[in-house]
């Protein structure tokens, strides 16, 4: 039996699947329930000072038939008050004293941070998460994304923090920012312990048709909101990766976005993150689906021979490299399996339209066939077919080069400008009055470009 | 059997006749259309008669465009509503489907269509006017499925349309044979309704052209004339017998069936005589309407009969039992049936032969014919030049539905000697456009 609990930066817990800080987290009830339910952790509502919420709050992307592919919100943090929350903190450690349960705070001054950090260690947390991400709302004044947006104002509040903290304090970073790996090393040199990400996106789900007014609506209005669900997911495993892999982060990361089942979970994992957080999921499906995430895991690190989480943590990273350090003598060309083909022709439009004219139709029959001369391996046709395993890609290369991008530039074996002759050479385009105002397209070849510019000159 | 009691309220026959293909929710909607492929070069289109872009409509109906998904439907087809119910479309659109090929249910493209239509009717949307008036105009002869099609098609290219119509109601067999539980006489008339409001053709009811001078009257105030006739009764078998009482055809049968309903009497004991889909359809009903034992007797074996497999095995779960190689001698009774003589036959070098000596009688207190309907040739005699071909359909060019008396067009079952709903709507919209090249061209 695979162990599945972990200890994240010194916060234990009998397995990596957390609540994210968010509505299921919002009380003492709904925590207690979703550990009974299986969960091993919980990010409770963002703590601060008392907030107010709008009616309503949640948009959904619905994709076909399929609701809530992407979520978003313009909820502000816990509008319960401190005292409550404290209480019902205190209550759930004293039932669970081997789960884990994580303060998620968003104070302003100086002051405030060192007392609530206090407050939420005396209650009894395992952990206490910053929250600098939201995007609505509380950034407008300063706070959430705000900090998450500015290293160095989010490194300050982290040494305040640290300054009292005797528990983990983990930094939930946003998403809403060229480089996640900044505030990540941000948080690293303000002594965090460890980072979680990411926070939601700074969104706009839709738009009413009727009432021209941006989702979620409230009385005729609407605001930008924070995006999550199983739509932000390859967006968060980027950014977990790009934290993994960078020298000068090395701080345990807890994944979050888009995690729905265990697969998603184990995404995260292979790409660095040691513990895991849900929330739209556990919205969407309720705490039960817990069950599926855990047994999921479970089988998966029986059947792979991991014995521990920590096994599996960032295993994929050595395979994610930059583009230039791919192989470029490994060609794939796309083979069709008549058996499996059910002849929807979806291939034959995609390649056409959307790619390299490789395949083609035969009359009196609706199984197209690939002409493996045009084909250039890029998989269109295998991602659009609907029968799993009819198109397959297979290897054409015998194996024996392997040279990439880099290796091709250091060798001098390819041009870098426009300038060189192997790139046609500089004006080899010269643009033509006469073109230009749509009266004639005309041919230009490079040698007549060149009479062209030399009548010019 | 007897697995329907007999219904004597509407709400009892509406039950008993249940919708195969009800009217789907919005959900179920946009659940079934989410799964569709969107194939290039759709088989689904290939295998529908009218030609309707499914693909594209099903794409519509998922985008919220149930109206769009209409106007798709109704370019191609005048009887979409209809259509999306009455077609056997296990062998039509939907039994193209690729997804059958996978093993998995192919698109419920009949359903879909009906309820993208369903809701332009219902909110009275408009999608197409007559057109710019022409001067011409054109009577039609018969408002079945053939003829409304060709009635709209020549008002949106802006001709004066009269339609003559024997009954008293419009849309053909498709109100007065297609079997309760694909429609209902309610949806049916709702669609007339809806194309007569927008394309404004006069149809004149229980107005039936009969005689020679009924028809010079045509030729003289039309310039031309076209033939939605349709097929005629049940045609006589030439058995003995055959006019006892409770001997019926099942055309006869079926439109009873439809305008009187619950009120249609029915024997305990029922023998059909056919192996058509009209058969499985009276002996369907038969049961439906109660009695306690329908038994189909065909000659020939259960794979050589004509009727879709999906028909018969519909019949059969409703209890109707199958007798295979009889072939009925006289039908026996004293004033009233009371039953049918069979002898047994077998099938040698593909011709039915009978067992001599096997004759029995088979119980019943009534007898359905579904032996095939009779063509109308004495009242196609009556045109000049029109000719009929050796099984009494009329000779017409496929592509512009001209007979071949240039001023006389027909279409649907008068012309190809009786198929679906759908092929009588294609071809009456396809003859509109042959009638308009000949108006014009003249
Ligand atoms: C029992 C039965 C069940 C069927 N079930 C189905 C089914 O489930 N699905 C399906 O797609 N198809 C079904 N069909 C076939 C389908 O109904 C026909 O193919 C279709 O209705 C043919 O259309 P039409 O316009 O050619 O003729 P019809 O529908 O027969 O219409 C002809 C019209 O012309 C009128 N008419 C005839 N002669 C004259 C005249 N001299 N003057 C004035 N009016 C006249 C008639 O009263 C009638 O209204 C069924 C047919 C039968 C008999
Ligand atoms: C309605 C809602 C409220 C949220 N509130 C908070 C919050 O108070 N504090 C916080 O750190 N994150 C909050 N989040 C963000 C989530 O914790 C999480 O980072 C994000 O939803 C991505 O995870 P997911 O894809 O599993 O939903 C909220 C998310 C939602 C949908
Ligand atoms: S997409 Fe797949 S199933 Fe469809 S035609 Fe191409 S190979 Fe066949
Ligand atoms: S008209 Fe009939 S065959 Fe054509 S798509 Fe509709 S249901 Fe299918
Ligand atoms: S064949 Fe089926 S899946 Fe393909 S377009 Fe038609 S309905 Fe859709």
């Amino acid at each position: 039996m695979p162990d599945l609990s972990i200890n994240f930066a010194g916060i234990k817990s009998p397995n990596p699947f957390w609540l994210a800080s968010a509505p299921p987290t919002n009380s003492g009830y709904q925590v207690m329930k979703a550990f009974d339910a299986g969960w091993g952790g919980a990010v409770w509502k963002t703590l601060g000072v008392p907030v107010v919420n709008v009616s309503s709050r949640y948009g959904s992307v619905n994709y076909r038939d399929k609701r809530m592919m992407g979520f978003n919100n313009i909820e502000l943090i816990s509008d319960r008050p401190l005292a409550d929350n404290l209480r019902e903190i205190e209550e759930v450690k004293k039932r669970f004293p081997n789960h884990a349960v994580i303060a998620s705070l968003m104070v302003q001054s100086r002051q405030e941070w060192h007392d609530i950090v206090r407050d939420v260690e005396n209650a009894g947390s395992d952990g206490i998460e910053l929250n600098f991400g939201c995007p609505h709302g509380m950034c407008e004044r300063g706070m959430g994304s705000a900090v998450g947006q500015e290293p160095e104002v989010l490194q300050t509040i982290v040494e305040w923090v640290m300054e009292v903290a005797r528990i983990p304090v983990i930094v939930k970073l946003t998403p809403n920012i060229s480089d996640i790996t900044e505030p990540a090393m941000a948080a690293r040199r303000g002594g965090a312990n460890a980072i979680s990400l990411i926070n939601t996106i700074q969104s706009i789900v839709g738009v009413d048709l009727d009432l021209f007014a941006p989702y979620p609506i409230v009385d005729g209005k609407g605001s930008n909101g924070g995006y999550c669900g199983p739509a932000v997911k390859p967006i968060a495993l980027n950014m977990v990766k790009n934290c993994a892999q960078h020298p000068d982060v090395r701080l345990p990361i807890s994944g979050i976005g888009g995690i729905e089942t265990w697969r998603d979970a184990v995404e995260h994992i292979l790409l660095g993150a040691s513990s895991v957080q849900v929330c739209t999921a556990a919205m969407h499906y309720g705490f039960g689906i817990i069950r599926e995430m855990t047994s999921g895991l479970e089988q998966y690190m029986s059947e792979k021979g991991f014995r521990t989480i920590d096994d599996m943590v960032g295993r994929a990273l050595p395979n994610v490299k930059h583009w230039e350090d791919l192989n470029l003598k490994y060609k794939v060309t796309a083979h069709i399996n008549p058996d499996k083909c059910i002849g929807c022709q979806l291939c034959y439009t995609a390649c056409e339209d959307g790619a390299h004219q490789a395949i083609q139709l035969n009359a009196g029959t609706r199984i197209p066939e690939i002409i493996d001369e045009n084909c250039v391996g890029c998989n269109l046709c295998s991602l659009v077919c609907p029968v799993e395993q009819c198109i397959t890609m297979e290897r054409r290369d015998d194996g024996t080069q392997h040279q990439t991008w880099k290796e091709r530039t250091e060798a001098d074996d390819i041009p870098v400008t426009f300038n060189d002759e192997r790139a046609g050479g500089l004006h080899h385009w010269v643009p033509e009055p006469a073109a230009a105002l749509g009266k004639e397209r005309q041919k230009t070849l490079p040698g007549k470009a060149r009479q062209y510019q030399e009548v010019a000159e | 059997m007897a697995e329907y009691a007999t219904p004597t309220t509407e709400q009892e026959f509406a039950g008993n006749f249940a919708q195969l293909k009800p009217l789907m929710s919005n959900s179920e909607a946009l659940l079934e259309s989410s799964r569709c492929l969107f194939c290039f070069d759709a088989p689904c289109i290939k295998a529908c008669p009218s030609g309707i872009d499914i693909p594209l409509f099903i794409r519509q109906i998922n985008s919220g465009n149930a109206t769009g998904a209409a106007r798709t439907i109704y370019e191609a087809n005048y009887f979409g509503n209809a259509c999306g119910k009455v077609c056997p479309t296990e062998v039509l659109c939907e039994g193209s489907c690729v997804y059958t090929a996978t093993g998995a249910k192919p698109i419920e493209i009949g359903r879909l269509q009906s309820h993208a239509t369903r809701q332009v009717m219902d909110q009275g949307k408009h999608l197409f006017q007559p057109g710019a008036a022409t001067g011409f105009r054109v009577a039609v002869i018969g408002a079945g499925p053939a003829g409304i099609s060709c009635a709209c098609e020549l008002r949106k290219l802006g001709h004066e349309v009269d339609v003559f119509e024997a009954r008293s109601q419009p849309s053909g067999l498709t109100l007065y044979g297609v079997a309760p539980y694909k429609i209902t006489n309610e949806e049916t008339l709702a669609e007339m309704a809806y194309l007569e409001a927008q394309f404004g053709f006069q149809v004149h009811y229980n107005h039936a052209i009969s005689t020679r001078p009924d028809l010079e009257k045509l030729e003289k105030e039309y310039s031309a004339i076209f033939l939605g006739i349709g097929l005629g009764h049940t045609s006589a078998l030439g058995l003995p017998g055959e006019e006892r009482e409770n001997c019926v055809g099942a055309v006869e049968f079926i439109e009873q069936l439809r305008i009187r309903q619950e009120q249609t009497a029915v024997g305990r004991k029922v023998i059909v005589l056919g192996g058509g889909n009209t058969a499985m359809d009276a002996a369907s009903e038969s049961a439906r309407l109660g009695a306690e034992r329908v038994v189909l007797a065909y000659r020939r074996g259960k794979e050589e009969m004509g009727a879709y497999e999906f028909e018969y095995d519909l019949a059969k779960g409703v209890g109707v039992q199958g007798l295979f190689n009889v072939a009925p001698l006289e039908i026996v009774g004293n004033g009233k049936v009371e039953g049918v003589k069979f002898v047994r036959t077998a099938t040698l070098n593909g011709q039915v032969q009978t067992v001599p000596g096997s004759e029995f009688v088979e119980a019943c207190d009534m007898v359905i014919k579904a032996t095939g309907q009779a063509k109308q040739t004495s009242f196609l005699g009556l045109i000049p030049e029109l000719q009929v071909d050796g099984k009494g359909r009329i000779v017409f060019n496929p592509n512009t539905g001209q007979t071949t008396n240039p001023r006389y067009f027909a279409a649907g079952d008068a012309a190809n000697g009786g198929a679906e709903v759908v092929n009588a709507a294609a071809d009456g919209k396809a003859a509109a456009h042959g009638i308009h090249g000949f108006l014009t061209k003249s």
